[in-house]
């Protein structure tokens, strides 16, 4: 299938002339959901919020790259343009719901007046419309639930609320930012399977933006690994998983935490810090934190290339390790 | 409905509070040396006229009788009679209200006119150009003494240009307005330069919100989502600053009434205190408060309103 979206070589630059996002590209089918995986400052969020040119204003900009949907250079777009593709092409739900929603309205004219910017309806139209998207989040007694204000909700039914907010605005793609990061455990399920059903149902195609490993197994179909506003890795899911051919990708997988009994040993974690914006080590970014770094990790900058043609897994390494594991079997 | 509960027991608190200011005004006016019937009689005082009247109205009492007895009758829904005009406070203090409502609303309807543009101007544009003449405006405007900018304004609107009328008030309500223009303009300005910076800083500080970016998001235009969205919230904190300014202005109209020849409350109580007509001292004061408290409770009802998170 060809892609919805396919971003490539995005490259946003600071003021000062750094990389926050260095020739980042990957690719959307619709119907797809692609997981961005990453530490806090590896670029995951500024990456998406520059498909829709929210970036914070006049201290970033978009230096390079293109990014493709559905035929047009959405880096091109006139305010205009932009205007009436944020939402309804590209929609976007965040982390905190209590303070992305506005408390002083209800969320019935949240979604009403969305609605209304997109289409002439009567009150009755709009009321139908949005009990039904209330309906379709998966909240109970909608009817109620339509004059009610962001604080009145518990945290599970208030992400649940931002989703039908942005629903309203029917987008094909939706960009999910850590959208089960500050729930618990139960209710994070809960909303992940929401987001997979309105995928399955209704075709939309989610970017999943996470530092969780976890959420990417259990949604998405293929993940993009980003390190130091790069990306490392790129690979349908379960192949990353199992194997992974960055030494960041498994250094991620190796921290996850497993539910386990057996596996009682201390906890693994990468050592050192994600480089900041200011320093940003030459070479492969990840290099003062890699157990496996040789020399030309440090002056040479690794280029995606595939690892499996067929499957598309591609990966930024000078000594990706799943070509290691090949070659050694070629040698036995 | 639940949280308009305030509203019961809001007026329990009142009682407190007029108790005190009660005491104090019915004290303090007491603690000037002088006597109301002396002011009435004047020249043609004699003992025996003194102490008619002082029996007449009670002042030949012991002062906690004449307190109770006071205090009987604001139970009873009256004020007292005044010595000096010889009719009842309560009907004094009506015939002068408006004058002084018409002073104050005319006063914050100006502050507003004056802020709200000013603010929007200004957060809209930040650091801008028009941000920065805007905040040295308002420096000004805070560091000017109202009674200046009153007589700056006289000697500019009235006796230069000839605009408006020096001082007075009118009988129709277009004279009425033409008159009470300048002294309005006066406590405006003085207001609007606190309003303008509050609004201001409160508008960047929800612009910054995260409903700002979720809004646009959804594709809503930034005018949209500054009027409808921003406004709204920005709003909140400055109706309490609003009720401020009217409990200032009530106090102010004492000074701004005299200066301006305004036939309302606050010259009514200064004529009162110099007269020594305790009766109507005592009621202005009370009234004064009794405004102060509930201009206070309209914010709190007002903010309740708006924001439904706000429980009090």
């Amino acid at each position: 299938m060809s892609p919805l979206l396919t971003v490539d070589s995005l490259t946003i630059t600071t003021r000062a002339g750094l990389n926050l996002v260095d020739q980042v590209s990957f690719s959307l089918a619709p119907g797809e959901m692609l997981g961005l995986v990453g530490e806090s400052g590896s670029g995951k969020t500024l990456t998406c919020r520059a498909l829709l040119q929210l970036l914070p204003e006049g201290a970033l900009q978009i230096t390079g790259g293109r990014v493709d949907f559905d035929g047009r250079d959405l880096l091109r777009l006139s305010p205009r343009e932009m205007r009436q593709l944020r939402g309804a092409g590209v929609g976007m739900i965040f982390q905190n719901p209590s303070t992305h929603i506005n408390p002083l309205m209800t969320i019935g004219q949240q979604m009403a007046e969305s609605l209304r910017l997109r289409g002439r309806l009567s009150r009755k139209e709009i009321r139908a419309r949005s009990v039904s998207l209330l309906e379709q989040v998966g909240i109970p007694s909608p009817e109620q639930r339509l004059d009610s204000h962001a604080h009145e909700f518990s945290g599970g039914m208030r992400q649940r609320a931002m989703i039908a907010i942005a629903l309203a605005c029917s987008p094909r793609v939706l960009i999910a930012d850590e959208p089960t990061t500050a729930l618990d455990v139960t209710v994070q399920a809960q909303i992940l399977k929401l987001l997979d059903g309105l995928r399955r149902e209704h075709g939309l195609s989610i970017i999943m933006i996470t530092h969780d490993l976890g959420v990417v197994a259990q949604t998405c179909d293929r993940v993009a690994v980003l390190y130091g506003g790069r990306i490392c890795e790129i690979a349908a899911t379960a192949d990353l998983l199992k194997h992974p051919a960055h030494p960041y990708t498994r250094g991620l997988i190796a921290c996850q935490p497993h539910a386990n009994v057996n596996a009682q040993g201390p906890l693994t974690t990468i050592a050192g810090a994600p480089p900041t914006a200011e320093e940003m080590p030459a070479g492969c970014r990840f290099h003062p934190r890699c157990p496996d770094a040789q020399r030309r990790c440090q002056t040479r900058q690794p280029v995606v290339h595939d690892v499996a043609q067929e499957s598309g897994h591609r990966v930024a390494c000078h000594y990706p390790l799943q070509r290691l594991i090949h070659r050694e079997l070629d040698h036995e | 409905m639940h949280r308009y509960r305030f509203l019961l027991l809001r007026p329990l608190q009142l009682i407190p509070v007029l108790f005190g200011i009660s005491a104090i005004s019915f004290v303090l006016v007491r603690a000037i040396p002088g006597d109301p019937a002396r002011v009435l009689l004047g020249t043609r005082s004699t003992p025996e006229a003194l102490a008619r009247i002082h029996a007449e109205y009670g002042l030949d009492q012991p002062l906690p009788m004449q307190y109770l007895l006071f205090l009987k009758h604001l139970f009873d829904g009256e004020l007292g009679r005044s010595i000096i005009y010889k009719t009842d406070t309560l009907t004094l203090l009506l015939e002068r209200l408006e004058p002084t409502a018409m002073f104050i609303l005319g006063s914050v309807l100006l502050s507003v006119l004056l802020a709200l543009p000013l603010a929007t101007w200004a957060a809209r544009s930040r650091g801008g150009v028009a941000d920065h003449v805007i905040r040295l405006l308002t420096t000004a405007g805070l560091g000017l003494p109202p009674f200046w900018l009153g007589i700056m304004l006289i000697i500019l609107l009235s006796i230069t240009w000839r605009l408006f009328p020096v001082s007075g008030y009118g009988d129709s309500l277009g004279e009425k307005l033409y008159h009470l223009f300048i002294p309005c303009l006066t406590a405006a300005l003085s207001l609007s330069a606190v309003l303008t910076r509050s609004l201001r800083s409160a508008l960047i500080r929800e612009m910054r919100a995260d409903y700002f970016v979720a809004a646009l998001a959804r594709g809503q235009s930034e005018r949209y989502i500054f009027w409808r969205h921003v406004m709204p919230n920005a709003i909140v904190p400055i109706i309490n600053l609003l009720a401020v300014n009217v409990s200032w202005l009530i106090g102010g109209s004492v000074v701004i009434e005299s200066v301006f020849g305004i036939p309302g409350l606050g010259q009514l109580l200064i004529k009162a205190i110099f007269s020594r007509d305790y009766m109507v001292v005592q009621g202005v004061v009370l009234f004064f408060a009794l405004s102060t408290v509930l201009v206070n409770l309209l914010a709190d009802i007002l903010t309740v309103f708006i924001d439904p998170r706000i429980k009090l």
